[in-house]
């Protein structure tokens, strides 16, 4: 923080906003920060619903439920770094995913150096994180009263009408805190990204990270003090608002 | 009726099988690729490279042909891996020795702490608690100045210390144990201070017996978070000669470039200890999963 606000290490010399002001003007940066804030913009929700919709299949009696659970639970523990070169070989330009695409008439993309290189950065994102959401949305779902969606089964509410009056409501903690759990390991992408591009990945898969590891290889503690505020800012600015959203939906079923 | 149920019931399952078997699939390809040839793999993914590295491979196909099955099932990966080159075994050694000492420390960290925030609540505490899940939604890249800067005062940069150390202080682990451990009705303190229990004791035994499954399950959690780390070496181990320290999950996105051959069979012996804490803890990870959602902070 101290850094943010002096001009370089050795005068310490008090500069005041200059920092930010500069760091602003970065397009480096806000290419970064525009990136980073749309993939989690983007996948945030993305985990919810997929993990959400999941798990309700999963509620029903189906046969071989936990091994099914077990499956969607393998890819949190399997490294990232043991898998990377599947995903490259799938969107490679050559790849597999683009034959299957031409076989059926479309064009070939090369995936990672273009600006769908963001749908697989997500599609990484769910394939390692909706496990773990899924598990806590099954959780919550059996949490729900029986007798709740019984009366409401005879007053004849459709399964929609439940869903959205009653499971919605019962499951508002569980969507708060899955929600902020995406948020900080949607912050994390920036091992599959590296792991798939290096440092300097294309435009699109410049994420916040990158900006921040290369800043630092240039010792460039003021420009990167000043990015790491900003960026604490806005996180802490959206926990508030989460936190505030959750007081006023949360209290009536509560009780 | 009951006709159309079961046709839902097919319907339902058949969906959510083609889901798994998606979510399994770059794990099997990883397993099942190893087992090929490298003149296999380099004949079948060479062309992933030719405009890399314009070295004088043979490329045999133009395109990058996925396969699942190798056509001659060999060994010989796991042999150069396991056996010729002692670089990947000592990469692998390395992990093991970043990732132990972080997880049983930090382990031990979080018990004693969540301990002291559950059973002695104060508003200093809950001060320093919420600062702690400001602290755990922050990325890596927020704290890192600080870290580094530290390290170099302590004279650890390009040591493992320099990971371990500040590793073993994670917020996430002792938010998650506080939630656990202050569902613990207070009766049963009292109940042991009656019959004369210290407060080791009642750690000892109440405390860390009713929490077991969360503590192992959180174990599990920090132990692949950090059996996965990237950026930690890449910034605080960056010297040439901290590079021999680094852990596999770095040395093996350096590898794919030019030796793909190895690379699935290197994944696959990285991938075992991590698959097995799981199949061997799942039902522990799941229950620890489930703790962590219930309640709130």
């Amino acid at each position: 923080m101290y850094y943010s606000l002096i001009n370089n290490p050795v005068k310490k010399e008090y500069v005041g906003l200059e920092n930010y002001r500069k760091i602003m003007h970065n397009t480096a940066f806000r290419k970064a920060a525009e990136n980073t804030a749309f993939f989690s913009a983007v996948s945030v929700p993305l985990v919810i619903i997929l993990s959400l919709g999941l798990a309700m299949l999963l509620e029903k009696k189906i046969p071989g439920r936990s091994i099914f659970r077990t499956f969607f639970l393998c890819p949190l523990m399997v490294p990232t770094a043991s898998v990377v070169l599947v995903w490259q070989v799938l969107f490679h330009s050559h790849g597999t995913v683009n034959q299957v695409a031409e076989m059926f008439g479309g064009e070939p993309i090369d995936w990672l150096k273009s600006t769908k290189g963001q749908l697989v950065i997500i599609l990484m994102f769910l394939w390692k994180n909706t496990g773990y959401s899924m598990i806590l949305f099954m959780a919550a779902l059996s949490g729900i009263p029986r007798d709740m969606i019984e009366v409401a089964e005879l007053e004849g509410a459709g399964a929609w009408y439940q869903f959205v009056h009653i499971k919605l409501r019962y499951l508002s903690p569980t969507i708060l805190f899955v929600l902020i759990l995406s948020l900080i390991n949607s912050f994390k992408i920036f091992r599959e990204v590296y792991l798939l591009t290096g440092n300097y990945p294309y435009d699109k898969l410049y994420m916040l990270q990158h900006f921040m590891n290369n800043t630092f290889n240039k010792l460039d503690y003021q420009k990167l003090s000043a990015a790491a505020v900003l960026f604490a800012a806005v996180m802490i600015v959206i926990m508030a608002v989460l936190l505030l959203l959750e007081n006023i939906f949360g209290k009536d079923v509560e009780s | 009726m009951r006709f159309r149920r079961n046709i839902r019931t097919v319907f339902v399952t058949v969906f959510v099988a083609i889901g798994a078997v998606l979510f399994l699939m770059p794990t099997v390809l990883t397993i099942s690729n190893s087992f090929m040839a490298s003149s296999e793999i380099s004949a079948n993914y060479g062309a992933m490279y030719s405009n890399m590295t314009n070295t004088e491979k043979t490329y045999i196909a133009e395109d990058v042909n996925l396969k699942f099955i190798p056509d001659k099932v060999t060994v010989d990966q796991y042999r150069a891996v396991l056996i010729t080159s002692s670089d990947y075994l000592v990469k692998f050694w390395n992990s093991v020795r970043l990732t132990l000492p972080i997880t049983l420390f930090q382990m031990l960290v979080a018990v004693l702490t969540s301990y002291g925030f559950a059973r002695y609540p104060s508003k200093l505490k809950g001060i320093i608690f919420f600062a702690y899940i400001i602290l755990m939604i922050m990325p890596y890249q927020v704290t890192l100045v600080p870290n580094y800067l530290v390290a170099k005062k302590f004279g650890l940069l390009n040591t493992r210390s320099a990971i371990i150390l500040p590793a073993i202080f994670s917020p996430f682990s002792i938010f998650l144990l506080t939630k656990i451990m202050r569902r613990i009705p207070v009766s049963y303190v009292e109940a042991a201070k009656l019959d004369g229990a210290g407060e080791l004791q009642i750690l000892t035994r109440i405390y860390i017996p009713m929490c077991r499954n969360a503590i192992i399950s959180i174990g599990m959690l920090v132990f692949i978070d950090y059996w996965n780390m990237v950026e930690q070496p890449l910034i605080l181990m960056a010297s040439d000669e901290a590079k021999a320290l680094h852990p596999l999950s770095v040395f093996l996105s350096q590898i794919n470039a030019n030796d793909v051959g190895l690379a699935f069979a290197v994944g696959v012996v990285y991938m075992i200890p991590a698959l097995l804490i799981f199949l061997y803890g799942e039902d522990y990870l799941v229950e620890g999963i489930v703790c962590s959602g219930g309640i709130k902070g």
